[in-house]
């Protein structure tokens, strides 16, 4: 992939070369997956029309159904058209309501996005910090402890945990509310106050994860040549952590940090359904439930936008943050 | 090996994974009524005659919870067996013969894996009939990127080891490579993402479940106990969590024993851990 004489032929600095592929690459990945979500479940055996109606499919209303709703053009331009749209933010309407999806998409991808968003804040820092205790204390007791909790975390479901929460907070102690109601112009403090369950739900899960990941990202750091020397300059542990193995460390926990803000859009998606918040993850879940293919289509797509974006910019983020492509013989 | 060598960690993971392995064999025998039947109340709460208590409808939570077990830990291993199969078939046929087969398989698994199991698994569900073998294969093909990935990195690290290129001079064929040569060498790595993607199964099926997209009511399945007696949670009825915390529990088990499996073949090879 990269040419020797550093430049190439464009007269571009290899780093540049390397972020505009990457950026090429995420839009490639993300014509294919719309292609996928539209062409590919068209491809699907099954019709939609007749899963639409269910029981009640008749020939005369399958017909009916398909004509209504314009299934009876040829895909590829049924496909442009919807691309063209999604482009342009018009997701069509919904079949189950008649409303318009993007109306509604915009209201919920925020609520959804503020959601993730506090989960995010207060999870990697975290995450990051036991990752780093684990490490300093490596195979002694508080490493221990750490990993054993960290493995049960990993195995709960969202929903148990959610549920948990609920019985506990806002069922006995009665501190904490539920279901988690939000509306447009609601304060601040407010807002956050609404989320705390949902938030503390996607932090407990995403953390063990996250810190088992930065905990292996540093310590195979840790065992290489210039850790020993900087232990034998008799500089202390935390020091020679922060001063020579963080700064190593960057790019594979950017990448682990990134990898999991993805996870947490994902896993809005049944926090939401579990403490009734209007986010996207509930839209699609009950989109699906009528198998309502607009909105499904497009929150599909937007999910799956979010993701790649996140995933780009951890590869980018890593680029940036190795030395060696910064500085071009 | 040595039964004592054996931490004491991983026997409690292998218990318990036996466990619900017993209930899901034996259930119509070991449950003290049936799947469907209404024996009394609803959300009654734990007694002798019902030591879980009775759910949404006054049915026995433990019969229930015996029964769902069948269900939950049979299509897990079904989808779990599938993705594995196609996975690790596939990647060994990539990493053997590399070329134009290898980019192709490689690029559309970077394709499906760049969209979330989750969302992919609700838009392919949103199309389909709702029936048991499309839910296990959809959750076997969405899984079996997972496993191709590995299956393919592992390959690759152990086709170019000497034994391989001497069966190669020696003119054995592309199958004898990879089940003779390839396959008994990447074992222990591929069982513990076994172990893995059983887990992650059973989490998915569950997760499916719960959102009404998996196993169809009136048939008992883990995910799907949470989610009828959900409503139970504001009224202090714990009928929910005990579903769930079966769930939680089957995955920590099996998520146990994998990670024995994983130090130990660490500690044989010297490598490979994280």
């Amino acid at each position: 992939m990269r040419n020797e004489d550093g430049g190439g032929s464009l007269g571009l600095s290899p780093i540049l070369r390397l972020i505009l592929a990457r950026l090429g690459l995420s839009f490639l990945l993300l014509f294919g997956v719309s292609l996928m979500i539209f062409v590919g479940i068209e491809a699907l055996p099954g019709d939609f029309a007749s899963t639409y109606l269910g029981q009640n499919a008749t020939p005369q209303a399958v017909a009916n159904i398909r004509a209504q709703l314009g299934l009876e053009d040829p895909i590829w331009s049924r496909y442009l058209q919807w691309l063209g749209g999604a482009l342009t933010l018009d997701f069509g309407t919904s079949w189950a309501s008649g409303q318009e999806v993007s109306a509604q998409i915009a209201r919920r991808l925020s609520n959804s996005l503020f959601l993730a968003g506090v989960a995010a804040i207060i999870s990697v820092p975290l995450a990051i910090i036991l990752g780093m205790i684990a490490v300093r204390y490596v195979d002694k007791f508080p490493d221990r402890v750490i990993n054993v909790v960290s493995l049960a975390a990993i195995s709960l479901p969202e929903f148990f945990v959610g549920y948990l929460l609920i019985l506990f907070f806002s069922v006995k102690f009665g501190i904490a509310p539920f279901p988690a109601i939000v509306y447009p112009d609601m304060g601040l403090w407010e807002r956050l106050g609404m989320v705390a369950l949902p938030v503390a739900t996607l932090v407990l899960v995403v953390i063990a994860h996250m810190m088992r990941m930065t905990r292996a990202a540093i310590l195979s750091i840790m065992s290489s040549a210039y850790m020993e020397t900087a232990e034998l300059k008799g500089i202390g542990a935390f020091r020679a952590i922060l001063g020579h193995a963080a700064p190593n460390a960057v790019a594979p926990i950017v990448t682990v940090v990134a990898l999991n803000l993805a996870y947490l859009v994902v896993g809005v998606v049944v926090v939401e359904v579990v403490f009734v918040y209007p986010g996207m993850g509930q839209y699609m879940v009950d989109a699906v439930t009528v198998r309502d293919m607009p909105v499904v289509q497009a929150c599909g797509l937007i999910f799956a936008a979010v993701y790649i974006f996140l995933n780009m910019a951890a590869d980018i983020i890593s680029i940036l943050a190795n030395p060696r492509l910064r500085h071009p013989r | 090996m040595r039964l004592r060598s054996i931490p004491i960690s991983a026997w409690i993971g292998m218990f318990g994974i036996a466990l619900a392995f017993i209930a899901a064999l034996f259930a119509p025998w070991l449950a003290p009524y049936g799947e469907r039947e209404i024996i009394g109340a609803v959300w009654e709460p734990m007694s002798w005659q019902h030591p879980l208590g009775t759910d949404n409808l006054g049915r026995d939570l433990l019969s229930r919870l015996i029964f769902g077990a069948q269900t939950t830990l049979f299509v897990a291993l079904g989808a779990s067996v599938l993705s594995f199969t196609i996975g690790i078939v596939l990647s060994f046929i990539a990493a053997v013969t590399g070329g134009w087969i290898d980019q192709g398989l490689s690029r559309v698994n970077d394709l499906m894996m760049s969209i979330p199991t989750l969302i992919f698994a609700l838009v392919v569900l949103a199309a389909l009939p709702q029936e048991i073998w499309i839910l296990i294969l959809v959750m076997a093909v969405l899984d079996s990127t997972r496993v191709f990935r590995l299956g393919r990195a592992v390959a690759l690290d152990i086709a170019v080891m000497d034994f391989v290129e001497a069966a190669r001079l020696r003119g054995e064929g592309t199958s004898w490579i990879i089940f003779r040569e390839i396959l008994p060498n990447a074992l222990s790595p591929l069982l513990a993402e076994f172990g893995l993607r059983f887990a992650f199964a059973v989490l998915f099926l569950s997760t499916l479940s719960f959102l009404g997209l998996g196993i169809q009511p009136p048939e008992a399945d883990w995910g799907g106990m949470v989610r009828d007696n959900n409503d139970g949670i504001i009224f202090g009825v714990p009928a929910a969590l005990i579903p769930g915390g079966a769930i939680a529990a089957l995955a920590v088990c099996v998520n146990i024993v994998v990670d024995w499996l994983l130090r130990r073949t660490s500690s044989l090879k010297g490598g490979r851990d994280g």
